[in-house]
C-alpha cells in the first residue's frame, strides 16, 4: 500500500459522498466506541489525509474528542471504554492485540486542550520523549533534537537561553507550543489536537494556527475544535461530527460555504437546537 | 430555515433581505415610470424618476454598510455567507439598473415632443417583460425558490429578442424619415438600457440561485431557444 | 437619584435588607473568629497546664560530696567489675555522718539521715568508677540528687513553708538539747504569721513545726511567746545563734502527714548554708533511664524506645503503603473488588488502635511467638495501625496529580510505569512524604496497642535493638503519671513537653518537605 487510497479502502459512497483521491495516512472503518454500555461513537468511516490538516467539529458531547482519542488508543487509558473497528495506519490496524500502544503513541502524537508540559525544565520537557524511546545517541544528539523540534514549533528564539527554565514558567501559548515540540519530539506521522487552542487568547492562538499551518508540510494533523471560524481557518478537510455519527465530510470550502447536510448547515450557522 | 440561536443575527439578515426588496421594488417601478413617461412624453413623471435615482444609490451603499458590519461581527458561514454574498452582489446589481432607468428617464427629457408619437411606443413594449423578469427575480430572492430564479436566468433571450426586433423596428423609422434620427437614437439607446437591465436580472438570478442552492449557474448551460 | 423611591436601591426595604444582609456577614465572620479562638485558647490552657506542671522538673537540687576514692577500698576494681555501689555510698554515708555526729547515736536517726540522698544516686560515679580506673586515689567531687521529697521542699512543692525574720536574739542555754531564745517583742511577727497560717498551738496534736536556723543550726520549737522561744536543738550548736541573724521557719503541715522530717529539713537547711546544695538543669530527665526514684528517673529508656519501634513501623509502613496506593490508585482496575478493598482501607483507618493492640497480642506474641515489649512487635502493631493512613494520604497525594500529566506522558509514547515513575510519583512525593510523615506522628503518639502488647515493662536498661525490651514515651507518659509521688507529676509533664518537642519537630519536617519540594502544575 502506497498509502494513496486503493479500490479496497474506499469507503461506501454513502459514508463518505465526496471521497477526494487524498493520500490516506489513516483511514477509520465503522469505529463504534462505547463507554460501558454507552455508545459514544457510530459507525464512522473516514480517511485522514497525509500532508494535510483535517478538523473535527460538532457540537459539546458529538464524539469528536472520543473519535481522536481512537486515533492514538488514548481510549485505553479510560476505565470501561471499548473500541470497535478497524483504524488502517500503512496498511495495519492499530487497534489489533499486535500493536503496542505505547509505540503507536510515539507514532500518532497528541496535544491537549489544556497546555500540560511537564514541571520540569523546556529541555526535559522535550528531551523526555526521545530519551524513552531511544531516540537520541548520546548528549549532542539530544540537543540537536531539541533544537530541532523548538525551532519547528516557533519556539526556539523565545527560550534558547533559558532552556533550562521550568516549562510551566511559560506564557500558556508558549507551554501550547512546547507540548507541540514534545510531540514533534518523538518523530510521529500523525498529531492529533484536542482544541489545542482553547484555553489560549487570540494572538497565541493565531500563532499556534500558523505554527498548524506550517507543520501541515510534514505531518498528518488532526485537529478538535470549538471553533468553527479555527476550523475554516486551519484545516483542509472538515468532518462534521453529531451525536456520536459522522454526519458530513469535505473539503473545508465545501463544508463551510455550501454544506450538504441541514444539521451541518444549523451547526455552521449557529441555528443548532 | 429554523432561528439563530443569536436571534440579533437573524435580525440582521432579515433585515438586510427586506432592504434590498424595498430597493427592488423602487428600482421596479423606475424602469415601468422611466417607460411610462416616453410613452406618454410625460416629462414631469421623467424628471421624478431620475429624481429618485439618489435614494437607490444612497440605499446602496446602507445595505453595503449592514453587510460589512455583519461580516465583521458574525462571520456567517454557510447560508448566512452567501445569503450575505449576494445580497452585497444583488444591491450592486439593482444599483446599475437605477441608473439604467435613470439614463431613460434622461433621454426622454430630450425626446423631440412633436414627431412620431409611435415610435415611442416600442420601448414601452420592451419595459413590460424587462420589468416582469425584475419582478420575478425579487419574488425568488423574497420567497427562496431556486426554481423561479433559475426561469428568470433562462429567459434572458426573450428579452435580447425584444432588442433585436426594436433595433430593427427603430432602422426602419430612422431610414423612411430623417428626422426621426434623433429620436431614433435615443429610441435604441433606450432599448440598449432595457437589454442591459435584463442582464442585471439574469445577474441577479445567478446570485439568488447560488444563495439558495450554494450551486453556480454559469457553470450550466443556458437553454438557447 | 432623582426620584428615590423609584430606584430598587434607595427604597426604605432595601437598605433594609441590605443592612441585615451586611450584619449578617459580620455576625458569620464573628462565629468563626470565636470557634478559632475557643481552639486556640484550649491549646494554650493545655500547653500552659503542661508547661508550668513540668517547669519545675527542668532543674533540681544536688549536693555536692567529696568522695575519697582511696586506694585501699577501691584498688582491687576491674573494668568488667559490677559498680561498686556500696563502697560509693559508704563514702557518701560516712560524709553525712562526719557532718551530722548526731544522727550517729541512733539507727533510726541514721535512717531517717540517708533518706536525704538515695543509694542508687550514687550508680553514675560508681559506674565511672569502673570505667576509668585511674580515678582511684584521688578525691572526686560528685553532685548527687537530693532525694525528690527534699528536693520538692525546697522548690516549695511540698510541705510548703514560710520563712520569717527574727533578727538577733539573746540565747539561754538551758539544758541541751533545750534552747531558749529570748528578745522583747523578737517573735509577735512569726506568732502573727502562724495564726493567719491558721497553725494549731505548738505540742498541740495536728500542730505544724517552727523551725528558727540560724547558719547551719537549726532548733525546732517546742513553746512560742511574742518575747521566748524554747525549742530543741536539732543539729549545729548555739554558738550559731549568736553569731548569725535568726531566722523562723513556719511549716504548717504537721510531722506526721508530710513524708519528711523536721530533722531532714533541719539538716538539708544546713547543707545548704554549708553551700553544698545547688540547683542545676535536670539533664538526667534525658540521658537517664527510668527509675523507681524520680530523682534519679529518665525517659532516655523511651525516647530509644519510641525511636526503634517507629524506625521498624517506618520501614514497615511506608514502603508498603506507598506501594499500596500506587497500584490501588495508577494500576488497578475499577471493579467491585477494588471498591471494596477501598472500603475496607477506609474503615481500617477508623478501626480503635486498641484492637490493633489486641490484634499484635494475638497474632505476633501468641502465634508467632515473637519477644514481649519488644519495639519490634510494637513497630509491627503501629504500622498496621497506620497503614490504612498513609494508603489514603498517599492516594490522595496521587489523586491531586491533574490528569493531564498521566495524558501528557502517555501521550508522547511512556508506559504506565514510566509515567507514574517519572511524573506522577515526583508531584505526589511531597504529599505523600507528608501523609507518611503525619501517620509516624500518630504512631509516636499511640499508647494503648502498647500497652497490650507488653510495651509498659519498667525498662532500667537502654534498649539496644528491636528485640530487647523497651517501652514508648507515651507509655512513658502513662506509667508515670498514674505513679503516687508527689515528684513524678512534673517529670510527667516535662515527658509529655518532649513527646510534643518531637511530633513538633516531625510536623515541621512535613511543612519544610512541602515548601521545598511543592510544585505548581
Amino acid at each position: 500500500m502506497d498509502g494513496t487510497l486503493g479500490e479496497k479502502t474506499a469507503p461506501d459512497k454513502g459514508v463518505l459522498p465526496d471521497a477526494p483521491e487524498v493520500a490516506a495516512r489513516m483511514s477509520c472503518r465503522n469505529i463504534n466506541v462505547y463507554y460501558g454500555e454507552k455508545q459514544a461513537i457510530y459507525d464512522v468511516s473516514l480517511q485522514i489525509a497525509d500532508r494535510s490538516v483535517t478538523a473535527l467539529i460538532g457540537p459539546s458531547g458529538c464524539g469528536k474528542s472520543t473519535f481522536l482519542r481512537c486515533l492514538n488508543r488514548m481510549n485505553d487509558t479510560i476505565e470501561g471504554c471499548r473500541v470497535e473497528g478497524e483504524i488502517l495506519m500503512e496498511g495495519e490496524n492499530i487497534n489489533s492485540p499486535s500493536i503496542d500502544p505505547v509505540l503507536l503513541r510515539s507514532r500518532v502524537g497528541m496535544v491537549f486542550q489544556k497546555p500540560n508540559p511537564f514541571p520540569k525544565s523546556i529541555y526535559e520537557n522535550i528531551a523526555y520523549g526521545p530519551r524513552i524511546h531511544g531516540l537520541a545517541q548520546g548528549r549532542e544528539d539530544l540537543d540537536e533534537i531539541v533544537e530541532k523540534s523548538l525551532r519547528r514549533a516557533g519556539l526556539w528564539e523565545e527560550v534558547k537561553d533559558r532552556l533550562n527554565v521550568a516549562g510551566t514558567s511559560l506564557s500558556g501559548g508558549q507551554q501550547q507550543r512546547l507540548c507541540i515540540a514534545r510531540a514533534i519530539a518523538v518523530r510521529p506521522e500523525v498529531i492529533l489536537m484536542d482544541e489545542p487552542c482553547s484555553a489560549l487568547d487570540p494572538i497565541a492562538t493565531a500563532r499556534i494556527e500558523e505554527l498548524i499551518d506550517d507543520l501541515r508540510k510534514r505531518y498528518c494533523i488532526v485537529i478538535v475544535t470549538h471553533s468553527m471560524q479555527q476550523a475554516a481557518r486551519v484545516s483542509q478537510r472538515t468532518a462534521f461530527f453529531h451525536l456520536g455519527s459522522l454526519v458530513e465530510m469535505g473539503e473545508t470550502d465545501q463544508i463551510f460555504t455550501s454544506p450538504r447536510d441541514r444539521r451541518t448547515e444549523d451547526y455552521i450557522t449557529g441555528r443548532f437546537g | 430555515m429554523s432561528e439563530h440561536i443569536v436571534s440579533a443575527f437573524t435580525e440582521e439578515l432579515e433585515r438586510l433581505s427586506a432592504d434590498i426588496l424595498r430597493m427592488g421594488g423602487i428600482v421596479e417601478e423606475m424602469i415601468v415610470d422611466s417607460c411610462r413617461a416616453v410613452l406618454h412624453n410625460d416629462l414631469e413623471l421623467a424628471a421624478e424618476v431620475i429624481e429618485r435615482d439618489p435614494q437607490v444609490d444612497r440605499m446602496e451603499a446602507d445595505v453595503e454598510r449592514q453587510i460589512v458590519s455583519l461580516i465583521a461581527r458574525r462571520q456567517p458561514m454557510a447560508h448566512d455567507l452567501r445569503s450575505v454574498f449576494s445580497a452585497l452582489k444583488v444591491s450592486g446589481e439593482l444599483e446599475r439598473i437605477g441608473d439604467l432607468s435613470k439614463n431613460i428617464g434622461k433621454r426622454a427629457l430630450n425626446l423631440d415632443t412633436a414627431v412620431f408619437p409611435a415610435m415611442r411606443s416600442g420601448v414601452a413594449r420592451m419595459a413590460g417583460p424587462v420589468s416582469r423578469q425584475l419582478h420575478q427575480v425579487l419574488n425568488a430572492y423574497a420567497s427562496g425558490n431556486a426554481a423561479e430564479a433559475k426561469a428568470v436566468w433562462e429567459s434572458d433571450d426573450e428579452i435580447d429578442q425584444h432588442y433585436n426586433a426594436l433595433f430593427r423596428e427603430m432602422l426602419t423609422y430612422m431610414i423612411e424619415d430623417p428626422r426621426s434620427i434623433s429620436d431614433g437614437a435615443h429610441m435604441l439607446f433606450m432599448a440598449k438600457n432595457l437589454e442591459r437591465i435584463g442582464d442585471h436580472c439574469t445577474n441577479i438570478a445567478e446570485f439568488v440561485f447560488f444563495q439558495i442552492t450554494g450551486e453556480n449557474l454559469m457553470q450550466q448551460d443556458r437553454p438557447k431557444l | 437619584m432623582s426620584d428615590p423611591v423609584a430606584s430598587p436601591f434607595a427604597s426604605e426595604r432595601a437598605l433594609k435588607r441590605l443592612r441585615r444582609r451586611r450584619a449578617a456577614d459580620r455576625r458569620f465572620k464573628w462565629y468563626g473568629r470565636l470557634a478559632i479562638g475557643f481552639a486556640l485558647a484550649a491549646l494554650a490552657l493545655l500547653l500552659a497546664s503542661i508547661a508550668t506542671q513540668a517547669v519545675s522538673s527542668a532543674s533540681y537540687h544536688v549536693v555536692a560530696f567529696d568522695l575519697n576514692l582511696d586506694k585501699k577500698t577501691f584498688g582491687t576494681t576491674r573494668p568488667d567489675d559490677p559498680p561498686p555501689v556500696d563502697k560509693v555510698y559508704g563514702l557518701v554515708r560516712s560524709d553525712l555522718l562526719e557532718r551530722f555526729p548526731e544522727a550517729d547515736t541512733d539507727p533510726a536517726l541514721r535512717h531517717e539521715l540517708m533518706g536525704l540522698v538515695t543509694r542508687l544516686a550514687v550508680l553514675p560515679v560508681a559506674r565511672e568508677i569502673v570505667r576509668k580506673p585511674r580515678d582511684i586515689g584521688t578525691v572526686r567531687r560528685a553532685a548527687l540528687p537530693l532525694s525528690d521529697d527534699l528536693d520538692l521542699f525546697l522548690k516549695g512543692a511540698t510541705a510548703r513553708h514560710l520563712t520569717v525574720p527574727v533578727g538577733r536574739v539573746e540565747v539561754d542555754e538551758d539544758e541541751l538539747p533545750a534552747v531558749t531564745l529570748t528578745g522583747a517583742g523578737a517573735f509577735e511577727h512569726v506568732i502573727a504569721v502562724a495564726s493567719l497560717e491558721a497553725m494549731p498551738e505548738l505540742g498541740s496534736p495536728g500542730a505544724g513545726s517552727i523551725l528558727m536556723t540560724a547558719g547551719a543550726s537549726s532548733l525546732e520549737l517546742t513553746r512560742l511567746t511574742t518575747s521566748e522561744a524554747t525549742g530543741n536543738l536539732l543539729t549545729g550548736s548555739i554558738d550559731d545563734f549568736r553569731a548569725h541573724p535568726v531566722r523562723a521557719r513556719l511549716i504548717p503541715a504537721p510531722e506526721s502527714e508530710r513524708t519528711i522530717s523536721d530533722r531532714q529539713i533541719a539538716w538539708l537547711l544546713a547543707l545548704k548554708a554549708d553551700g553544698r546544695v545547688a540547683r542545676v538543669p535536670h539533664w538526667s530527665l534525658l540521658t537517664h533511664t527510668d527509675s523507681t526514684q524520680p530523682e534519679l528517673a529518665g525517659a532516655l529508656a523511651a525516647i530509644v524506645g519510641s525511636l526503634l519501634t517507629l524506625l521498624i513501623t517506618a520501614a514497615l509502613a511506608i514502603p508498603v503503603g506507598i506501594l499500596a496506593s500506587i497500584y490501588l490508585e495508577e494500576f488497578a482496575p475499577q471493579n467491585r473488588v477494588t471498591g471494596l478493598i477501598e472500603v475496607n482501607i477506609n474503615n481500617l483507618a477508623a478501626v480503635p488502635s486498641i484492637v490493633f493492640g489486641l490484634l499484635g497480642a494475638a497474632v505476633f506474641l501468641g502465634a508467632f511467638g515473637l519477644p514481649r515489649s519488644a519495639p519490634v512487635v510494637g513497630g509491627l502493631v503501629l504500622a498496621l495501625l497506620i497503614l490504612p493512613v498513609v494508603i489514603i494520604a498517599s492516594r490522595t497525594a496521587l489523586k491531586a496529580v491533574p490528569q493531564s500529566i498521566r495524558d501528557a506522558a502517555l501521550a508522547i509514547g511512556a508506559s504506565r510505569m514510566q509515567t507514574v515513575f517519572h511524573h506522577v510519583l515526583p508531584l505526589a512525593a511531597p504529599g505523600m512524604l507528608t501523609g507518611a510523615i503525619l501517620g509516624m506522628a500518630r504512631a509516636l503518639g499511640e499508647t494503648a496497642p502498647l500497652l497490650l502488647i507488653g510495651m509498659v515493662a519498667f525498662v532500667a536498661e537502654v534498649p539496644r535493638g528491636p528485640t530487647d525490651e523497651a517501652t514508648a514515651l507515651p507509655v512513658l507518659i502513662y506509667s508515670w503519671a498514674t505513679q503516687a509521688e508527689r515528684a513524678w507529676e512534673p517529670m510527667t509533664g516535662a515527658v509529655i513537653l518532649i513527646l510534643l518537642a518531637f511530633l513538633i519537630a516531625m510536623n515541621g519536617v512535613v511543612v519544610f518537605l512541602r515548601r521545598k519540594f511543592e510544585r505548581r502544575w
